[in-house]
């Protein structure tokens, strides 16, 4: 049962296969036997996972069931859940039971799904290995030793080791794209203003965008149908209207035209990993689609930009994390400014106070121009190399990470190195383009993700390609050996 | 670039952020490391750039002025750490 | 050394609107603690802003008064900076991009004469919460009620060269955002708080002094005391060699005296940049010219409008004029009675009396300004004199009468008030004085001719007192004959 994805619970919830009931207690004593070994869960909801699955047993019952009645999933422990602790990976909110519900959790609680917990994730958000998450790190479950990705770790290793069919995640530089890639399930990264942020913990505004990681295209379509749309409490979510996005799924694909960036194939990609993404290229082709070499000039410029903007933003966004009105507080204050020091101190990681301190200099008097001034400058550049790009092709293909999944410890001795994780992937949110990772393939037995990007709101035609590729191919299918 | 311990000092203030002695060389560490990653912006040239602080060409929105809010305080204060007849508590500050 | 004193004021008005700036949650003054502060203004963890359209209207409307140029594209930024009473650790307001630019208001003085004072921009923000420093043994209690409060912080320029002017300034632009009815002006809630920049240079110097900045001033008069104390210290250090240290004050009014903030004494880098949860806020001209369509007439023209078409002199004029309710209600009273000066001086007397003796506001006097243009038009048709006339307002002020035009009349009768012009009955009380009063009369009649006119006084003393409410005007005729018939 644990293997099904969405669509086939949906389906066989409908023909009466099975319970909610039955499915949900199948997976909570997955979660309960196994997760030791992964350490997805922060927190397992498993009381209130069965008052919903026997709630959606009887609107079925009772004949009122919709397509997403009774389905479980779990969600990423960044978005506020009403009455369940919502720690966001950190010390600083280990104690923060979340008064009010994020949009996103308000829309499934509404759609009669089941949720099962809430996620383990680096802490704020801030990695991309999983590793700065205070409730500690969250292991790949091909390879025990290696790490997940970040930031939604915890949402792509539960996918990844079937203990939910889908969980909701976020993606700021690559957070969905390349957990997903690395633990070999599909991510989505919707376009910036697709979903509504209200309740889901801020790292940097402009740029953290929530998703999806599922075991295929087609639930990531079924997910976003529900997580998409207009919310007033969010003022840069947009009001554009939402397509049936699994209508569109098994449109033909030929004709279509796939862009490669010259950029995103040179050296620091390595012989397999460029092969392992030629070979979906070339899936693609025998679909009929087109394949043309584009150029994203600025693209080196993405990560530097990055880490100016993300930081500077979430240097702001943090600054309420001060010990006041919830979340830790220091033994015995001496005075406010001890207060603030220590709580602040002790309540962050190591990496989330270096990119307060980065953001906060980069803003400070006499640097801002230098900095985070030109920082939005080169923004404008990148999403303009993307626009240019976009004229001429339909989606744009290439990796999603330089490397499959690494060891747990392998790059936190220097930040940098972790930050260049994220080379492929973080230009996309600065230009606030949805993207997708699909698996196409495995290098040294380990998942490699085929990143795809598609135009602003086009979200539809991205899960179209993706689909289309499932279809073909079935690297998607393919899961860790002791699954 | 590279940072001098007192500037990572008065960044860790300017943050209200405590950090240990031993703490301040990993940082000045850490943080040179990623300005000199970042000043690779330096050498471009955007001097006819627009500075882009959002991705989407977007206007803000207007709320009607209306109360939809309703007294939830206690409901609130369940999270805080000390609170006293419905105000939250922090050592005293001086004006 | 002759010093020249400049002075910039920062005044800060809430916006009377229903909902705070970025949230749901009421504004109204006097809430329990912590009660009208929803998950927004608590800056609680995944919390977003979304801006309140009547906020954005009052602002630009403000803008029109003071003939400023609207910012058709404004944008907020984020001040960073840690406080208590400061949820987020940012405040939201805006820095590059105001929704008000260069504008500028004329200011009155006490000798009637004006100046124009310019206004850099006004920019709209979000409000603090309040400490609460005493009650919590030895600790701060935070009410966040008042945070997200709207705000429109309007900066002048350091035209000032007094505190007078100073306080004139302050009063002027109370008087345009209540007349705008975009803020209640209550200065005891602090709806309005003025901050004071101060600095001193020789005169004839073109580059500024270092100057002080006084907090959170929060009365006419405690602004022109504040300025004065400040300058005078200044002075003091100034004039005994010393400089002048850039910082913050608090002025005691207790004391008269300004002294330094304790807090923020850090040099403050308030690190701002564009706040990523909102987006530009773009109006258009067809936006600007519909607020324009709901301006009211402001002080400034309706003052000239007294000066030049009802004849007030200037300083009358101006104290009329400076409150959008009490102009109202003269300007009610006066078109009644149809004469703006009799209107103006009874207004300015009798009325602005009572309020003082009562304590209250124009609006909550128990004579409306409808009653006391009849009253007044009792006056013009010789009904009433002007003693009966005070004594029926005095009578209405104190709860006699009700609200209606009627219980006026009622109470002329009933207070025997009505003015009595019937020669024939006025004779005879005179008569009568005469009669009482012999030795007056032959005093009179010992008065030379020159100086008789004086002399006929005490006689008119006793006709008004025998017979209340006869007409003056009357007695004196009367009078005269009857003497001259003696002698």
């Amino acid at each position: 049962m644990h293997n099904k994805t969405i669509a086939e619970i949906s389906r066989d919830l409908a023909a009466g296969e099975y319970s909610s009931v039955e499915i949900t207690t199948e997976l909570l004593s997955r979660v309960q036997q196994l997760d030791s070994e992964y350490n997805s869960f922060i927190t397992v909801t498993a009381e209130q996972a069965l008052a919903q699955a026997r709630a959606a047993d009887e609107r079925r019952a009772a004949g009122n069931a919709e397509a997403w009645t009774g389905i479980p999933i779990a969600h990423k422990d960044i978005f506020c859940t009403n009455g369940v602790l919502t720690t966001c990976g950190s010390k600083m909110l280990s104690n923060f039971t979340a008064p009010y519900d994020a949009t996103v959790i308000d829309k499934f609680n509404a759609a009669g799904a089941v949720s099962l917990g809430k996620l383990n994730m680096d802490e704020f958000a801030m990695g991309s290995s999983n590793e700065s998450s205070f409730f500690g790190p969250v292991a790949n479950p091909w390879d025990k030793e290696r790490v997940p990705g970040g930031s939604s770790g915890g949402s792509a290793a539960a996918v990844a080791a079937r203990l939910v069919p889908g969980a909701t995640a976020t993606d700021t530089g690559g957070s969905i794209r390349q957990p997903a890639a690395l633990c070999g399930v599909t991510g989505l990264k919707p376009t910036y203003g697709r979903i509504s942020r209200w309740g889901m913990i801020a790292y940097a505004s402009s740029l953290d965008q929530a998703g999806t990681i599922t075991r295929s295209a087609e639930d990531a379509a079924l997910m976003l149908q529900i997580m998409a749309g207009f919310d007033a409490r969010d003022s840069t979510c947009m009001n554009q209207a939402v397509p049936d996005y699994s209508a569109s799924l098994n449109n033909s694909i030929e004709g279509m035209t796939i862009g490669l960036p010259a950029e995103y194939f040179r050296d620091d990609l390595s012989a397999d990993m460029q092969q392992a993404v030629r070979n979906a290229i070339a899936e693609y082709e025998k679909m009929g689609a087109k394949v043309k070499e584009i150029s994203l000039p600025n693209a080196h410029l993405a990560i530097p930009a990055y880490y100016i903007i993300a930081p500077a933003e979430c240097s702001a966004n943090l600054s309420r994390m001060d010990g006041v009105r919830f979340g830790y507080r220091c033994e015995d204050p001496q005075d406010i400014e001890d207060l603030y020091k220590r709580s602040r101190g002790e309540g962050f990681g190591g990496e989330v106070k270096r990119r307060i301190m980065v953001g906060a200099y980069a803003l400070s008097a006499g640097f801002y121009d230098a900095y985070y001034k030109k920082a939005q400058q080169v923004r404008r550049l990148i999403k303009n190399d993307f626009a240019a790009a976009l004229q001429e092709v339909d989606l744009i293909a290439g990796p999603v990470t330089p490397t499959p999944a690494f060891r747990r410890g392998e790059k936190t001795s220097d930040p940098v190195e972790m930050y260049l994780e994220d080379i492929f992937t973080i230009a996309l949110n600065l230009a606030g383009l949805p993207g997708m990772s699909v698996p196409c393939g495995q290098v040294n037995g380990l998942p490699v993700g085929l990143q795809l990007i598609g135009n602003y709101f086009d979200e539809a035609r991205l899960l179209n390609a993706a689909h289309q590729f499932q279809q073909a191919t079935d690297w998607h299918l393919q899961k860790p050996a002791d699954i | 670039m590279a940072l001098d311990q007192q500037q990572v000092r008065d960044i860790a203030d300017l943050a209200r952020l405590q950090l240990d002695d031993n703490q301040i060389t990993e940082y000045q560490k850490n943080l040179s490391n990623i300005l000199d990653l970042v000043d690779q912006l330096s050498a471009v040239d955007t001097s006819a750039v627009e500075p882009l602080a959002h991705p989407l060409d977007a206007v803000q929105r207007l709320r009607a002025d209306e109360v939809s809010e309703s007294n939830q305080r206690e409901h609130f204060q369940q999270c805080a750490p000390q609170t006293e007849n419905g105000y939250y508590l922090v050592p005293r500050v001086v004006e | 050394m002759e010093w020249e004193v400049v002075i910039g004021l920062e005044i800060h008005a809430q916006l009377a609107t229903k909902s705070k700036i970025f949230s749901g949650a009421a504004t109204a003054y006097g809430a329990e603690a912590n009660t009208q502060a929803c998950a927004v203004d608590l800056g609680l963890p995944g919390v977003l802003p979304v801006f309140n359209e009547e906020a954005l209207r009052m602002a630009v409307k403000f803008g029109l008064a003071i003939d400023a140029e609207i910012g058709h594209r404004s944008v907020f930024d984020r001040k960073n900076y840690f406080y208590p009473d400061l949820p987020k650790g940012y405040q939201t307001t805006q820095l590059h991009h105001p929704i008000v630019g260069k504008g500028h208001i004329e200011i009155e003085l006490e000798d009637g004469s004006t100046r124009i004072i310019n206004v850099t921009r006004a920019h709209l923000e979000e409000d603090a919460g309040k400490s609460v420093h005493e009650g919590f043994n030895g600790m701060t209690g935070i009410d966040l009620n008042r945070a997200g409060t709207p705000l429109i912080e309007i900066v002048s320029e350091p035209e000032m060269r007094n505190a007078k002017e100073a306080a004139a300034y302050f009063r002027k632009m109370h008087s345009i955002v209540t007349y705008l009815g975009i803020c209640d002006g209550d200065l005891s809630q602090g709806s309005m708080r003025c901050d004071c920049n101060v600095s001193l240079r020789p005169k004839g110097q073109q580059e500024f002094g270092t100057r002080t900045e006084i907090k959170n001033v929060n009365s006419f008069r405690n602004v022109e005391r504040a300025i004065e104390a400040e300058i005078e210290r200044q002075m003091d250090i100034l004039e005994d060699g010393g400089k002048i240290v850039q910082e913050t004050r608090l002025y005691d009014a207790d004391k008269n005296e300004t002294r330094a903030m304790r807090s923020k004494e850090v040099a403050n880098d308030y690190r701002y940049f564009p706040c990523p949860d909102l987006l530009p806020v773009i109006i258009d001209d067809e936006y600007v010219n519909n607020v324009r369509a709901t301006l009211p007439e402001l002080p400034t023209s309706k003052r000239e409008r007294f000066v030049n078409d009802h004849g007030l002199s200037p300083v009358d004029a101006a104290v009329l004029a400076s409150d959008r309710d009490l102009a109202h209600y003269f300007e009610t009273a006066a078109k009644l009675v149809n004469d703006y000066k009799l209107a103006a001086n009874w207004v300015q007397g009798d009325v602005s009396a009572a309020l003082n003796r009562l304590e209250v506001s124009i609006n909550e006097l128990p004579v409306s300004a409808q009653q006391l243009g009849r009253i007044l038009s009792l006056i013009k048709d010789n009904t009433l004199n002007n003693g009966g006339a005070k004594e029926v307002f005095t009578a209405m002020a104190d709860g006699k009468g009700d609200d209606s035009l009627e219980c006026i009349d009622t109470l002329v009768d009933s207070m025997g008030l009505k003015q009595v012009s019937d020669s024939g009955a006025i004779e005879a009380i005179v008569d009568q004085v005469l009669t009482d009063n012999p030795k007056l009369v032959e005093g009179y009649l010992a008065t030379p001719e020159d100086k008789r006119a004086k002399a006929i006084g005490p006689f008119i003393g006793l006709t008004r007192k025998a017979a209340k409410g006869v007409n003056p005007q009357v007695v004196m005729d009367v009078l005269k004959k009857k003497l001259s018939e003696l002698g």
